[in-house]
């Protein structure tokens, strides 16, 4: 049995955090950005509840659709058996095994959803048919069962692929993956339900009369790409930082640049495409919302997702030197990571600040809170693993990965 | 221009043609040949051999350039022809929207962009590699036929500078080919 287990083809030392190493305090750093985060929403939250409530929705869906991009990530390289991305797989299950404490930071929501969703008022529906007819579904309890089932989930898939997958370094057993792979393609459209109605509930529903059968995808678009630039900027970190170093290179990251590049395209292209219909069909009831973000300084964000989030890294990301070297893709994977948040900032915010863009210090601390733990969380887990699934059997594979 | 160029060299022979057994023959073979500063010749091989390109000293293709060109050329003429015909040759309001309705014109320009790369991509790769070609001297080699089968071949143009019928011979045969055949043009 054991000779046809798959043998180490790393040294467990060169794909681990030694000790004394500056990676290790990222718990502490991430520890430190609660802190700063929960005094802040502790002192200017009970002023400002609304500012508040929407300030931590958007932090938790960029968190999480980080996390959520992740799982899809790591689902389907299992699903189509892809061999060069095995050196950064663990990375993205580090990332995904923050769902949990996700669903802990999705807890605060519960107690403003009065601030947040006009539908979850008493009387809302009275007088409003639309409301009414849509009440079966949005209603407070439903909501918070939907979301139940939806954490139940996306911690299930998590720490099953988390722990598997740390399971197999110690065994080296070759039916895991296969068990992983087997399951890797009902798990994503189960995933990819959830995630649509996660995001119709979350987001859409904010504007209750609102609707596009497009949301789902563009969030999938959005979380995907956000995953990709957070593993663009976190690889080459690494490597700058001395870890992995004799692990991951060129060629890697080249395929994540090549990721990159895809899917700010598939973004702008979901994302075109439902702004496209709503526009040309020009139906009151759907238009209102892309009106909103069309007028006042929202139209400047409106602007600057399309230059930023599609154009420039469109042509930045075109040619081959700059997805192959750390600096330059890292540059890339950071200012595609910034216009996520504008991308969620974006789908959220005008709701509450219709007149115009209205930062806030709320945002910052909200951010603080939700990322510190997310670092956190993430840091903790990287401090007790190996950064690579050791005896994965296409580890050797990924190593010695060419692109032809 | 490639395209403008004679394509086949001039004079009394083509070049030299060399027959290996393995392609790890050939691969070695080529980086000596690559090393001793050959320019104009080329390695034949029934299957892709990976790395080949490394071992022959073959820069980096022109070809994206070509794409890019292409796909933004087309691009801007989706993209124009429509603002022309819209709101300039045949100005006529469509439901309601202003004349100059870009979101309107997007996926044509898309589109265009997407087919002028992709005639880039496929007369490019064609002009790049000469084609098509009807004939060439290449053919007259009966050993040459089993290219297609089972052999490596490497073949060196006499119009390269260091060509020569009788050194360039003996190098190849030194450097372990089976056969070597000086080809008439």
């Amino acid at each position: 049995m054991t000779s046809e287990h798959t043998k180490v083809a790393l040294r467990p030392e060169q794909a681990t955090i030694p000790p004394g190493h500056s990676w290790n305090r990222l718990p502490l750093i991430g520890a430190a950005c609660v802190l700063l985060g929960a005094v802040g929403c502790a002192i200017l939250g009970p002023g400002n509840p609304k500012q508040f409530f929407f300030s931590w929705l958007v932090s938790f869906l960029f968190f999480l659709s980080l996390a959520l991009g992740g799982l899809f990530f790591v689902l389907f390289m299992y699903a189509c058996q892809g061999g060069w991305g095995i050196v950064v797989r663990r990375i993205g299950e580090t990332v995904f095994a923050t769902i949990p404490v996700m669903a802990v930071l999705f807890v605060p929501l519960l107690f403003g959803l009065q601030y947040l969703y006009p539908w979850s008022v008493p009387g809302a529906a009275e007088h409003d048919a639309l409301l009414r007819w849509k009440e079966p579904f949005l209603n407070v309890p439903f909501f918070v069962i939907r979301a139940v089932i939806y954490f139940i989930y996306w911690s299930f898939l998590a720490l099953l692929y988390y722990r598997s997958s740390r399971g197999q370094d110690a065994t080296g057993d070759p039916a895991v993956s296969a068990r992983l792979r087997k399951f890797a393609g009902p798990g994503i459209i189960v995933l990819a339900l959830t995630s649509t109605f996660a995001s119709v509930d979350w987001i859409v529903s904010l504007t209750p009369h609102w609707y596009s059968t497009m949301f789902g995808v563009y969030f999938f678009a959005g979380s995907f790409i956000g995953f990709i630039a957070l593993l663009s900027v976190v690889t080459p970190a690494m490597r700058g930082a001395g870890l992995l170093d004799t692990v991951i290179t060129a060629e890697h990251l080249h395929d994540l640049g090549k990721f990159l590049f895809a899917f700010t395209s598939f973004w702008a292209y979901i994302g075109f495409s439902q702004f496209f219909l709503i526009w040309y069909a020009n139906l009151p009831e759907e238009s209102f919302w892309f009106k909103a973000r069309l007028e006042g300084s929202w139209e400047i964000i409106s602007l600057l997702l399309m230059a930023g989030h599609f154009g420039v890294p469109f042509f930045y990301l075109m040619g081959r030197t700059v997805k192959r070297k750390g600096w330059t893709l890292a540059v890339g994977g950071t200012w595609l990571l910034a216009m996520h948040f504008v991308d969620i900032y974006w789908q959220v915010m005008p709701t509450l600040h219709p007149e115009g863009v209205r930062p806030s210090v709320l945002d910052v601390a909200a951010f603080l809170a939700v990322g510190g733990c997310f670092v956190a969380a993430a840091g903790w887990l990287m401090r007790r693993q190996a950064l690579v699934p050791l005896r994965d059997p296409r580890l050797a594979e990924s190593l010695a990965f060419e692109n032809a | 221009m490639p395209l403008l160029l004679p394509q086949l060299p001039q004079g009394p022979h083509y070049g030299i043609l060399a027959e290996f057994a393995t392609p790890a023959d050939l691969y070695h073979a080529c980086e000596k040949v690559r090393d001793a500063g050959f320019t104009k010749w080329d390695a034949h091989t029934p299957f892709p051999v990976h790395g080949l390109e490394r071992a022959m000293g073959i820069r980096r293709s022109p070809l994206p350039w070509i794409v890019l060109v292409a796909g933004l050329t087309g691009a801007a003429f989706g993209f124009g022809l429509q603002w022309w015909v819209h709101a300039s040759a045949q100005p006529l309001v469509i439901s309601g929207k202003p004349l100059f309705s870009w979101p309107a014109f997007i996926p044509i320009t898309f589109e265009l962009g997407v087919l002028f790369a992709a005639f880039g991509a496929v007369f490019g790769m064609l002009g790049l590699n000469r084609l098509p070609m009807h004939y060439h001297p290449l053919f007259r080699s009966k050993v040459f036929e089993r290219v297609t089968d089972d052999a490596f071949f490497i073949s060196i143009e006499s119009w390269d500078p260091r060509f020569d019928p009788s050194a360039t011979g003996k190098l190849l045969e030194s450097l372990g080919a089976r056969s070597v055949e000086l080809l008439e043009s």
